[in-house]
């Protein structure tokens, strides 16, 4: 069999890796160089990467049979290098403020994105093995970041460790799926099952258990989801944003591609465990969400709860509910941006992050308030924003799946999110600033941030089709 | 055939008027009431001809439906079949006066609220989205927008009520406006679950493809089908209709929200929850609706008399209202519970009757009260040797409350009435002897506050606005309108109602 290496399939990753030596570089070399401005070259370099990347769109390549560039890929590769520029841009003042060494800073988000990409892109375990590592150990060191922040030092290490564990798990995992089809390729692993596993059935749910105990770790979902408050509380606020978004859509991707492609023969021997622990996942986290004072908690939770609705669709895999996902994934992404952005903006202006501290935003910062209640409306699913079409799209695709069951928990923890979102536009609307805090002003930058990302809010939640049409494509792919 | 843009108008000038309004300096107040006015206005002409344009004599099985549009918006998803979601819009003899009836709330409200100084721009943007969700659900012929729109005139409430809202304080606790907004929310979002599960069952049995109504109302649901659904439409639609036991919110949220949003809320919102009835359970699912009405007709009744009983017992202006809202919506239920023509002709009346009746109320009680700050009736009295023009307007909403002929009440209500004695003259019964209990409560509204000895405390008290003025007015021409020349009504409604499945 010959193989394709051609190496130009990874101009955009070769790029990225230059655009890591290049903020290093200019972080090093260039002390005149205004830091801020190291934000915005990263924002512009992923921009320009991600602009390069389109040239792939509706071309279908592979590079060895290991990473496959596909619709897919180019879609994710478009995705996480958007949501890396704008917390790049969202980081510059934070990083200015708290954070020593912005060039690494920089640089590890970069790096970070190249992992991500792989993790969407690679079509054998090793290679999605790799990418999910450099992702995480890029995300180990940004998490504790801090360096003299005891929580965000905290928060570093139980990532690291635990992180490590389920990377540990999940390695194992992908052993036994070696030992049970003899190969780690996907297509392989698919060809190889399908033809038949009963000798080792055991090995084969037992390293199945072990991916979903290690992928679930990566996406927080509920029982591996211990780590996700204290790391969000902990981190640099705009890691935070980074983890809420990236890590888990990276998950997500690899979820799918490896799901869809090598595990959907044996899809009875899965598909429980995953609904299982998506209703674990909307429930907890739903619930809990409710009794959060911090609002980086809160957000957390909220992803928890977040996670379980996406991995309803994982449960009922087809390329409906992968259609699906990805769009809620989406939808969820620039939502949950535009909150972070605000959190991220205010915690600079204020330096706090206690929801009751957000009293009064709406007259220290109107524009910071509109975004927040029109993305939270978003989340908990309300119309004319993003949140309630896909949220119908997956429901419908999981219902249409067989898991009326899982719909129907959705839909009432729906509910329960809306009931602590509300508390949060409580304090940012009715309850009124204390004495003396005057209007604040907030960066151009910023504003224009937030404002950006409620066009995306509205985009999806008002005329999705052409998304949809987009991600249906991409979807296509991982089931050949 | 009229074009459906006059309906996209609608929805869209709401919406357009909010994404204005958030560019407008916070502090052009008056930029921003002067808009709002026009958008009023405008909302006011489109709905009017809507309302007379609308042409009888020309349904039938095959053509339903005036001012038709379709736009297809989402299509190429495999599990929501080849047709996708359209966005569809038309209006019936149903719809045709519940589209004037959110014309004419919407503008008294953005005249009402002339006053609010409190970020009037945040509050008029909620406003608009309100009104545009209320107009959408009255206009959508696709289920999925239907739900859409439902859960648009949902959204803005929290903060409506709990930014500009009112508390209650009585002698024992205090119910604060957060609370009460939260309430209403959290009850109606929970309530619109059992929609969203219906509208689930119902694309998923009738296996067509499509969210489009009248492709649904074409097709025959299995008669066990019918009967496990219905129930969810009838008590996610019930409770935004204030369906006797999920009313609770609907007194504590009306009481705290302000005038406008009581006026619309009370006025038109609740019709939703009625019209809601009509569109996705007496429409889609007939055999449910035969089988089940018995069902409402109990709840309906309990509602009747609850609310007019509760309403007694009120020393609250706002509250006495909220309850007597509880009770009204009771007798439209009652009119829909009847399935018979003349009955749910009734109930559509009521549904206007009621809206403008309440919308009047609320907002005469908003003239007082922001002047008094109290809303204890025991605390005034002879209040029209000071402001006769408010007694009068309140009086005159109170008579056509307690149903006086030449008013709009009394001719829903004696259709309701009679309807309702063909089939279950027990609850006629009932229903008139609350009836009597709103004569009761309404007349001792008027004792302890229109006459009487003059409380001194309010000696300073003022008379109404030219805006108020103009307003009731507004309002009061309504009632006088439907009450003396009820023929348009009639016409567009009982043409529609005939078509109605099940409905003999």
């Amino acid at each position: 069999m010959s193989l394709n290496y051609d190496y130009s399939l990874f101009i955009p990753e070769f790029l990225l890796a230059g655009l890591v030596v290049a903020v290093m570089g200019l972080d090093l070399f260039a002390p005149q160089f205004k830091k801020t401005w190291l934000s915005y070259v990263a924002a512009a370099g992923l921009a320009a990467t991600a602009a390069v990347s389109l040239a792939w769109i509706g071309k279908e390549s592979n590079f060895a049979r290991i990473v496959a560039i596909d619709n897919y890929t180019t879609y994710f590769r478009v995705f996480f290098m958007a949501t890396a520029a704008v917390v790049c841009l969202a980081s510059g003042r934070l990083v200015e403020q708290k954070l020593r060494h912005p060039g690494e800073y920089y640089s590890l988000i970069i790096l970070s994105t190249i992992g991500a990409i792989g993790m969407a892109a690679s079509r054998e375990l090793m290679t999605a093995y790799l990418s999910l590592e450099l992702l995480s150990f890029s995300l180990y060191i940004l998490v504790g970041y801090q360096k003299f922040d005891a929580r965000s030092n905290e928060a570093g290490i139980k990532y690291l460790l635990l992180g490590a564990f389920a990377s540990a798990m999940f390695l194992y995992g992908l052993s036994l799926i070696y030992g049970v089809a003899g190969t780690t390729y996907y297509t392989d692993i698919a060809a190889n099952l399908k033809a038949g596993t009963h000798d080792y059935s055991f090995a084969l749910l037992m390293g199945l258990v072990l991916i979903i105990a290690g992928l679930g770790f990566k996406v927080a979902a509920v029982p591996f989801h211990m780590w996700t408050p204290d790391a969000y509380e902990g981190a640099p606020v705009a890691i935070t944003a980074y983890l809420a978004t990236t890590s888990k859509a990276a998950g997500f991707a690899l979820l799918l591609r490896l799901f869809g492609g090598a595990f959907l023969v044996v899809h009875d021997d899965w598909s429980w465990m995953i609904a299982g622990i998506a209703a674990a996942s909307m429930i907890l986290g739903n619930l809990v969400a409710l009794q959060q004072h911090n609002i980086k908690r809160l957000m957390a939770y909220s992803s928890i709860g977040q996670i379980g609705y996406m991995l309803m669709g994982i449960a009922g895999l087809s390329h409906d509910t992968a259609s699906a996902i990805v769009l809620h994934m989406t939808g969820y992404m620039v939502s949950n941006m535009a909150i972070f952005v605000v959190i991220i903006a205010w915690y600079n202006l204020t330096g706090t992050e206690e929801i009751e501290d957000f009293r009064g935003m709406r007259e220290r910062a109107p524009l910071l308030a509109g975004t927040l209640a029109g993305a939270l409306f978003s989340l908990a699913g309300l119309p004319l924003f993003a949140g309630f079409v896909t949220k119908f799209i997956l429901f419908q695709a999981v219902t249409d799946a067989g898991y009326l069951w899982l719909a129907g928990i959705a839909v009432v923890t729906s509910v329960v999110s809306l009931f602590y979102y509300l508390q949060v536009m409580r304090q940012a609307f009715v309850s009124a600033p204390a004495e003396g805090e005057g209007a604040l002003s907030v960066p151009v930058l910023m504003n224009g941030l937030a404002f950006t990302l409620m066009l995306g809010v509205f985009y999806i939640g008002l005329y999705p089709q052409q998304l949809f049409d987009a991600i249906s494509n991409a979807t296509g792919f991982l089931f050949v | 055939m009229h074009s459906g843009y006059w309906l996209i108008a609608t929805l869209v000038l709401p919406l357009i008027g909010a994404a204005v309004l958030v560019v407008i300096p916070d502090e052009r107040k008056d930029v921003v009431r002067w808009l709002s006015a026009l958008i009023g206005a405008a909302l006011f002409a489109l709905s009017a001809y809507i309302f007379f344009a609308y042409e009888t004599g020309k349904s039938s099985d095959h053509q339903v439906y005036q001012f038709f549009i379709r736009w297809d918006w989402l299509q190429n998803v495999a599990f929501l079949g080849p047709h996708g979601i359209a966005l569809t819009f038309g209006v019936d003899g149903i719809a045709a006066p519940m589209v004037l009836l959110t014309g004419v709330v919407a503008f008294g409200g953005a005249l009402i609220s002339w006053k609010i100084e409190h970020h009037n721009k945040d509050f008029f943007i909620l406003f608009w989205v309100l009104v545009s969700g209320v107009f959408g659900t009255f206009e959508s012929l696709d289920l999925f927008f239907f739900f859409f729109f439902y859960e648009v005139a949902v959204l803005p409430m929290y903060l409506l009520i709990a930014v500009w809202g009112s508390s209650s304080v009585f002698p024992t606790f205090t119910r604060t406006k957060e609370y009460s907004a939260m309430k209403l929310t959290i009850m109606l979002v929970a309530a619109s679950i059992l929609i969203f599960l219906g509208i689930f069952a119902v694309f998923k049995e009738a296996g067509l493809g499509t969210f489009d109504l009248q492709k649904l109302y074409a097709y025959q649901f299995d008669e066990r089908f019918q009967k496990m659904v219905f129930p969810l439409f009838v008590i996610g639609c019930g409770v935004l209709a204030g369906l006797w036991p999920f009313h609770t919110w609907s007194p504590d949220g009306h009481v705290s929200a302000p005038t406008a949003v009581s006026m619309l809320h009370a006025g038109v919102l609740m019709k939703l929850g009625a019209f809601g009835i009509i569109r996705l359970g007496i429409q889609l699912l007939p055999a449910g609706a035969t089988f089940w009405m018995p069902g409402l007709m109990i709840l309906a009744t309990c509602n009747v008399v609850y609310g007019a009983f509760a309403a007694t017992a009120q020393r609250d202006f706002k509250y006495m209202i909220g309850y007597s809202s509880v009770s009204h919506m009771g007798l439209v239920l009652m009119g829909l519970a009847t399935m018979n023509v003349i009955g749910v002709d009734g109930a559509v009346l009521q549904m206007f009757a009621h809206g403008v009746m309440t919308a009047t109320f609320f907002a005469m009680v908003g003239a007082i009260y922001d002047q008094t700050h109290t809303r204890d009736m025991r605390s005034y009295g002879g209040l029209v040797n000071k402001t006769p023009l408010f007694v009068f307007f309140f009086g005159v909403a109170g008579l056509a409350s307690l149903g006086l002929p030449g008013l709009a009440g009394f001719v829903a209500e004696f259709n309701i009435f009679v309807g309702t004695f063909r089939t279950y003259p027990w609850a006629a019964a009932l229903g008139i002897f609350a009836a009597m209990l709103t004569a009761v409560y309404i007349l001792r509204m008027w004792t302890w506050t229109f006459f009487g000895t003059f409380n001194e405390r309010w000696a300073e008290l003022k008379e109404m606005t030219y805006l108020e003025r103009a307003t009731a007015t507004l309002l009061l021409a309504s009632m006088l309108f439907m009450g003396l020349w009820p023929a348009p009504f009639i016409d567009r409604i009982q043409e529609s109602v005939r078509l109605l499945p099940g409905v003999s």
